[in-house]
């Protein structure tokens, strides 16, 4: 596969991705990852300094499945109007594995009508073909706004 | 400064037993003010982070107490140090970073220099230049250094004040509280990382909330969707400390079967039994403490929070930032003799915690929609009454005497004293 078609089949999951969670697709979020997978939240204070603690720390399907079903029918939060933007795609591939990364910025609307940038940061992806289609096996999105505004429900 | 020398914005506390608090304590500016005063900067041991964050010489963090930003770090002996900070000269905030390691601190507008102490040692062109007038004779280095602050620990949790009278940390602390906290503070911790989070509402609305087990499984309905945490569970719920101002929640494992029933006989919206978690790892309790319990939630006036909630354990500073809003600063730790698997296990229970918590994310939503609800009527007042006949019934969950004991202890020490209370109306 040529890298630039390979490049527009990432570009096409990124937003397959966002559409997922701007759309309020939330069941369809957890079927974008293989079954041992790693979705995880960390600020980047941590990250730089090499320290673990995240916000969101899945490491299975059925743990994002899990998160999908709580926010539906337990936990209660203000309603979230996301819309994501993605640049900066960067990628190697190696044996079928991509390595990628990008930058994320996510505007939230609150009730009020007001747009506020939410939240900016990089997503480092791993991605693998499973069942006839790319999954992400490993996606870490690293926030740089430190301070997260009242709550984080919806996944970024 | 004489406490009645600040004049009273508000008709006061109607009632002298905390169950009556008047929403203006939520946003006048006077008052938060006041705060500022009397509490932060008056007798009182704020929490400024963990030993674990600072472990060599030199290493420092900055943070604040109250609006007043402090540094809290370690001189060249390993000593503890804490300091305002802002130049002694102009004002400037001397460290500009978050975080680091430097045993001398200088102020870039005129390259002050202080060291780790605090202690003033560089002031450019001091003797002047080229036979021209520098300081004056009589301008003393030791008298200009930085604002000292009163510092110590207590089980590695470091705590700084501006106080010179109060009492030292540990009889702050008190016994009793003291005990919960070597609960938890028994072995070596490890630091694993902070998250912040930030929310539009009053300081206090937060202290109410970790010192009321009336709500936690009422608006935190994943313990009852996922049938996890019950009402009818065994508890501690105590004061203690200075004005009863510290005290600590602690929810005891229990036989669920026993208590689901008392939902289902209420109708209560929480309990569902339709729901289980598909992956249950998240909910692991490994029992490591003396006491097993599945939630220690222990606030030690004003800025410090320690949690312990299954294997997921937290020091959180709680930060006002103006009246209508706050800062909470998650300090994750686990023990150094932790084995992989729970270190694991303490990561992953980081999703029940935090802003995006499981059993957490509806508390910044609840006091937001508090802040909000009361913007308008500062005279009127909560009811705090859950509880009141009862004032010795401290082994259950529904019980809102902690709430009351704090506010009777913050009246006092904001001087808002009986003779302010029902009658001395205000304008």
């Amino acid at each position: 596969m040529s890298d630039l078609v390979l490049r527009q089949e990432l570009l096409a999951l990124q937003d397959e991705y966002i559409a997922t969670l701007d759309t309020d697709a939330l069941e369809l979020w957890p079927e974008m990852f293989v079954d041992d997978c790693l979705y995880e939240i960390i600020p980047k204070e941590n990250e730089d300094l090499g320290l673990p603690a995240p916000v969101i720390h899945c490491d299975s399907k059925a743990m994002l499945r899990d998160r999908v079903v709580s926010l539906r029918n337990a936990n209660i939060f203000q309603p979230v109007v996301y819309r994501h933007f993605v640049s900066g795609l960067a990628f190697t591939a190696a044996d079928g594995v991509v390595d990628m990364r990008s930058s994320y910025l996510v505007i939230n609307t609150s009730q009020l009508g007001q747009s506020v940038v939410y939240q900016t940061g990089r997503y480092h992806d791993v991605v693998v073909r499973d069942g006839g289609r790319w999954r992400f096996r490993s996606k870490r999105v690293i926030y740089d706004t430190s301070r997260i505004q009242t709550a984080l429900a919806i996944p970024i | 400064m004489p406490i009645t020398a600040v004049a009273s914005p508000f008709a006061g506390f109607p009632r002298d037993d905390g169950s009556r608090i008047p929403y203006a304590v939520f946003t006048s500016r006077e008052i938060y003010d006041r705060e500022q005063a009397l509490i932060f900067r008056g007798p009182t041991w704020s929490f400024l982070g963990l030993e674990a964050e600072i472990p060599e010489p030199g290493d420092f963090k900055s943070t604040f107490i109250g609006d007043t930003p402090v540094v809290m770090t370690r001189d060249e002996d390993g000593a503890l140090a804490a300091w305002v900070n802002r130049c002694a000269h102009r004002g400037a905030m001397v460290c500009r970073l978050a975080r680091g390691n430097a045993a001398t601190h200088s102020c870039v507008y005129h390259q002050w220099r202080y060291d780790s102490r605090g202690d003033l040692f560089g002031v450019p062109f001091l003797r002047g230049l080229g036979g021209q007038a520098g300081m004056p004779g009589d301008f003393v280095r030791s008298a200009n250094g930085l604002r000292k602050l009163r510092v110590d620990s207590y089980g590695g949790l470091v705590f700084a004040t501006f106080s010179d009278t109060v009492s030292p940390l540990a009889d702050y602390i008190g016994p009793v509280m003291g005990g919960y906290i070597d609960r938890i503070f028994h072995k070596p911790i490890a630091y694993l990382g902070c998250t912040r989070q930030f929310s539009n509402s009053n300081w206090k609305l937060y202290l109410e909330n970790v010192k009321d087990p009336y709500h936690a499984s009422l608006l935190h309905l994943f313990h009852t969707t996922f049938n996890i945490f019950r009402v009818g569970m065994k508890a501690h719920c105590v004061s203690g400390g200075p004005h009863g101002l510290h005290s600590i929640i602690l929810a005891i494992k229990d036989d669920e079967a026993k208590t689901a029933g008392a939902y289902e006989a209420q109708k209560i919206r929480a309990y569902d039994s339709g729901f289980s978690l598909a992956d249950p790892s998240i909910l692991a309790l490994v029992p490591e403490f003396d006491l097993v319990a599945t939630n220690h939630i222990q606030p030690i006036f004003p800025q410090l929070v320690v949690q312990q909630i299954h294997n997921s354990l937290v020091a959180r500073q709680l930060l006002p930032k103006g009246p209508d809003a706050f800062e909470l600063v998650f300090h994750f730790f686990g023990y150094q003799d932790d084995d992989a698997a729970l270190r694991k296990l303490r990561i992953k229970q980081a999703n029940l915690v935090g802003p995006a918590g499981y059993i957490s994310m509806e508390d910044t939503e609840a006091t937001e929609l508090v802040q909000r609800g009361v913007a308008a009527d500062g005279g009127e007042t909560s009811v705090i009454d859950m509880g009141k006949d009862a004032p010795g019934q401290t082994d259950t969950l529904i019980t809102e005497g902690l709430i009351r004991t704090f506010w009777a202890g913050y009246r006092t020490l904001m001087g808002f004293d009986a003779g302010e209370a029902a009658g001395a109306a205000a304008g």
